[in-house]
């Protein structure tokens, strides 16, 4: 989420006037009555269903936390939350790193770099579903085109379906493939505005590629990677499309994630009160991730 | 493909982030070097263009294949014969076209919504002053982190209450219910000179003919990116559309991509086929209104 700016300088000649705040309420209540209707009201809700055991959609009885201490002792939850761990600590760092060195590449001389740039980000514009069902069409291990080209090598098959290990492996290459375009577009429009005597005077003082890299690019995309690490890490924690279309969680529970599972519980095993507690503590993992990496990048701004 | 083109340095401007693009005169040694540099930089960025296009190119390919050649055990990279046998499959066998008219339907509606709410929303924010400006602002932001999947359980109860369910309200309002323009509205408006606005006000014009003859002809661009996000974003959505979208008549593209590859199981032509049905029109539009996406994309941070 972008850092909000601080509400603009006001004219102090202005007279406060109730006319202007009923108008600023009047143009916001589209806004806000649907952010109030559809978002702030389920949220509330899902934290109530949370505390209730439900059969099928309505009523419930509250049990307390009961819901909450299912998911403690809930094998399938811990495995699909280490699953999302893991797929966050290998997807944030590598799309950020491709990106940032795609981002290098396309900012630097180089023929046609337009052309590159849109191709680069094209990824972009195709949906999950479509992503995700390249990647079985990819990926199958009977009949996809990356195991006719292994073979051809003369290595043995690799089990993308049947193999937890492989099959979280392609998930992970597909959704690098679609997200490293993203990463990259930040990078470049950090790197923009970034003035190149800066890199001239590194070069003066001796510094050579890889230390201007190092030392120079690396700290001057800092507000960027600040924004992605957040975006990426939010991302992963809400992956959902991908692995419902590319696995459904399977081989076993190899590649459940969190949202998956949530989504079984919800809409499969129709268990709405679980569902609704796996939704909770997820948001609260987020906010807590996002908290703290906001209060440190805070203090570290102020240290500085 | 992989030839590589030595002559032309970029016609572009010569931003060079390694300040390769600040020539002087050096000796020559150096000059070797940096064009050895360019040799490496266009290989590499060749390298991962043919990355990038390959699904896509695969995509094609498998789409206009012949039974024969799917079936095949052979290794290849382009298909033997071309035919359009899939998708005639694929449209005999499925409402095709109704599901493509409700993705347009959805993401247009969906679309126009956002861009109106927004709009008026990042007016009100950036030139109106009432008490709790700020706090309404950033707690519509923080909105933006809640995933659908933690509220989609009384959500999906909430739209079955107002009796959405079944129709494409269900999907439309929760979808257009998203602060992602309301910062970049924000952003844009408060871009616009004060004065222009003042001395409106001074004439005596209220705040919507501001609104209507000075902020909206200033904010083209920005009506354009606002469009173009929101209609790309639901275009694609999956998530919601999911659980909301009731039966078969209702489906858009990508639920209906589900479903059908549900029905075909491994027959990749067919299931290509109306891929290339769902990505088509988003890759075009991308294409030619790129640099309204790019702002989008690199202002707001969705994704």
């Amino acid at each position: 989420m972008p850092a909000p700016e601080t509400a603009p300088p006001r004219p102090r000649r202005r007279r406060r006037s109730r006319g202007e705040a009923a108008v600023a309420w009047a143009l916001l209540t589209p806004n806000l009555g649907l952010l109030a209707l559809f978002v702030i009201v389920p949220l509330v809700w899902a934290v109530v269903v949370s505390l209730q055991r439900t059969d099928g959609f309505g009523g419930g009885t509250f049990t307390g936390v009961d819901n909450y201490q299912r998911l403690v002792q809930d094998p399938v939850f811990w495995r699909s939350a280490a699953n999302t761990v893991l797929f966050t600590v290998i997807v944030t760092p590598l799309s950020m790193a491709l990106g940032l060195g795609a981002a290098v590449l396309m900012n630097s001389v180089l023929p046609a770099r337009g052309l590159f740039r849109s191709i680069l980000i094209l990824p972009m514009a195709i949906s999950g579903v479509a992503t995700a069902l390249m990647g079985v069409l990819l990926f199958d291990e009977n009949s996809g085109l990356i195991d006719k080209l292994v073979r051809a090598v003369g290595l043995p098959g690799v089990p993308w379906q049947s193999g937890g290990t492989a099959a979280f492996a392609s998930i992970v290459l597909i959704t690098l493939w679609w997200r490293v375009g993203f990463n990259m577009l930040i990078y470049l429009a950090g790197l923009q505005s970034v003035d190149a005597e800066i890199y001239e005077a590194g070069r003066l003082d001796g510094a050579g590629g890889w230390q201007r890299f190092r030392h120079l690019t690396v700290p001057l995309v800092g507000p960027s990677s600040f924004f992605l690490l957040i975006l990426n890490v939010i991302y992963s924690f809400q992956v959902f499309d991908l692995v419902f279309v590319m696995t459904g969680g399977g081989p076993g529970n190899a590649t459940s994630v969190i949202v998956t599972y949530a989504y079984d519980q919800g809409f499969v095993t129709r268990d709405q009160g679980y569902a609704a507690a796996i939704g909770v503590v997820l948001l609260a993992v987020m906010l807590a991730f996002t908290v703290v990496r906001w209060q440190t990048s805070r203090s570290r701004d102020l240290v500085d | 493909m992989t030839s590589t083109p030595l002559a032309p340095v970029s016609s572009g401007p010569a931003v060079a982030a390694d300040g390769a693009g600040v020539r002087t005169a050096r000796p020559s040694g150096r000059r070797r070097r940096d064009r050895r540099l360019l040799v490496v930089r266009v290989v590499v960025a060749v390298v991962i263009a043919l990355v990038v296009l390959f699904p896509l190119y695969w995509m094609v390919v498998v789409a206009f294949s012949t039974r024969a050649d799917l079936l095949g055990g052979a290794l290849r990279f382009w298909p033997s014969a071309l035919t359009t046998e899939n998708f005639r499959r694929v449209f005999d066998s499925f409402p095709v076209v109704t599901w493509f008219g409700n993705s347009a339907a959805i993401a247009l509606v969906v679309a126009l919504i956002s861009v109106t709410v927004n709009v008026l929303g990042g007016y009100a924010f950036a030139r109106l002053r009432f008490r709790g400006s700020n706090a309404v602002f950033l707690v519509c932001l923080a909105t933006l982190m809640i995933p659908v999947q933690v509220i989609m359980v009384p959500l999906f109860t909430l739209v079955t209450d107002l009796d959405l369910y079944g129709t494409y309200w269900a999907v439309i309002l929760p979808t257009a219910a998203s602060a992602f323009g309301l910062f970049l509205a924000r952003q844009f408006i408060l871009g616009i000179p004060t004065e222009l606005i003042e001395a409106a006000r001074i004439d005596g014009a209220s705040h919507l003919r501001v609104l209507r003859s000075i902020v909206l002809p200033l904010s083209k661009p920005l009506l354009a990116v606002l469009f173009f996000m929101s209609l790309l974003q639901t275009w694609n959505d999956f998530s919601w559309p999911l659980i909301a979208l009731k039966q078969n008549e209702l489906f858009t593209l990508p639920i209906g991509l589900l479903y059908l590859q549900g029905q075909f199981g491994s027959d990749y032509g067919g299931t290509m086929a109306f891929a290339l049905v769902n990505v088509a029109p988003m890759v075009v539009l991308f294409l030619v209104f790129q640099r309204y996406f790019v702002q989008g994309f690199a202002r707001s941070g969705i994704r």
